[in-house]
């Protein structure tokens, strides 16, 4: 058996009307555990209301080796941008 | 791409002051001197703990107590923030502690020092947090993601380290006489193993070339120790004790203080396990981690049954 305890990702609210964000990382037997560890490493000055935990092995992450491949098609199609439209100066509140 | 190229890139980034994360192309000396810091790092905080623990029981009323507790607590964070971001360089928990434990892995030599006095939890407050807030500040901006954001957190908390430390002092060298001699005792016994905490001087100190050029480490030792000497002289002027060192004085034309040589001997000595405490230390990690494992193994034992019981009634059902 593996001696570690599985690893988790750990994700803060800090308030409500804010999306959770990733904090750090810890080891736990599960997810209870992770969750209440996660409290008392994260949480110990009113960091946050919220706490969702995974495990990392669950995260599937994008290849840092294929950045340009992966996210380059986004590059030239400026038309996506509200700057792409060139407006008349005497058309306000656009 | 060529490893000649993958390297020109690397260093390209770091020299644009981007930050390098966990799964992107690293030279493997750049990966080896990060665990080496990181984990040296999360180990002193966790062995840091125990010069303090010493007094937790002892101190002297329960605002003191539970303060001290609290900093305590803070350190066992502070390892474990640490851990974790060594660990996203693909080294294990358990493969860190076990170099610990074998005495492989090395930690801050100032804890290798005993509490004596009550006073002695004001001296480490203020001056070697002190020197850790110095040594951590430019860490923030390391070149290394997760070792960054995790100093981001420890430097939030660790003025309040500081701040409890000189509160102690403050109110011992306001109280008896015995109070404020027993306060400068600590100032003499901490004093100069703190100055020791920023390193050998810049001429002696082996990795400190490449690691500015990674911008790991950012201002040399010999700079953050002056530092530190400026801003603390002060306030020990203000607690109306005195720096042990004859030779400190202020310099009007560099705008320093000037200070005595350091002795290396019994820094190096200290390094080498043979400083008051290094056996006790160990000792004591050592024991915890034996003493937890069937907690460890207990803790996943049940986990692994609860998720069976799970999974047979989700089929029966
Ligand atoms: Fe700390
Ligand atoms: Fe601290």
């Amino acid at each position: 058996m593996k001696k570690d305890w599985p690893l988790w990702e750990v994700f803060i609210r800090s308030k409500n009307g804010l999306s959770h964000k990733h904090v750090g990382s810890l080891h736990a037997a599960d997810a209870q555990m992770a969750i209440e560890n996660a409290r008392d490493v994260y949480t110990r000055r009113g960091e946050g209301i919220s706490i969702w935990v995974v495990e990392s092995r669950h995260i599937t992450a994008s290849s840092p080796d294929q950045i340009e491949a992966f996210f380059d098609p986004a590059n030239d199609k400026v038309y996506r941008h509200p700057t792409f439209y060139k407006l008349p100066d005497e058309v306000d509140h656009i | 791409m060529s490893r000649e190229r993958m390297e020109e890139y690397f260093q390209a980034t770091i020299d644009a002051d981007q930050k390098i994360e966990p799964k992107d192309w690293m030279p493997d000396a750049y990966r080896k001197t990060l665990i080496r810091q990181i984990s040296q790092h999360a180990h002193s905080e966790i062995v840091g703990m125990l010069p303090e623990g010493n007094w937790i029981t002892r101190a002297p009323n329960l605002r003191r107590k539970a303060a001290l507790l609290a900093k305590v607590q803070d350190e066992a964070g502070h390892g474990l923030y640490l851990y974790s971001a060594c660990e996203t360089l693909g080294v294990e928990r358990e493969e860190l502690l076990d170099q610990l434990h074998s005495g492989q892995a090395k930690y801050s030599s100032i804890f290798n020092y005993p509490t004596l006095t009550w006073a002695d939890i004001g001296a480490i407050g203020w001056l070697v947090d002190g020197a850790a807030i110095m040594n951590q500040v430019p860490l923030c901006r390391c070149s290394y993601g997760p070792y960054a954001r995790a100093m981001v957190r420890i430097c939030k908390e660790e003025s309040f380290h500081q701040r409890q430390g000189y509160e102690i002092m403050l109110t011992l060298c306001r109280g008896s006489d015995e109070q404020k001699a027993m306060a400068q005792d600590a100032l003499n016994r901490w004093w100069w193993p703190a100055l020791m905490m920023f390193g050998p001087n810049d001429k002696e100190s082996t990795h400190s070339e490449q690691s500015m050029k990674w911008r790991i480490k950012r201002i040399s030792n010999d700079e953050l120790r002056q530092r530190f000497v400026d801003m603390t002289v002060p306030q020990a002027d203000f607690l109306g004790i005195q720096v042990p060192d004859p030779d400190m004085k202020w310099n009007e034309s560099t705008g320093h203080y000037d200070f005595g040589p350091i002795n290396w001997d019994e820094f190096w000595n200290v390094v080498k396990g043979n400083g008051p405490c290094n056996r006790e230390r160990l000792k004591a990690r050592v024991q915890a981690h034996e003493e937890g494992s069937w907690v460890r193994e207990a803790a996943m034992a049940y986990a692994e049954k609860r998720k069976q019981r799970a999974e047979e009634r989700a089929r029966v059902a």
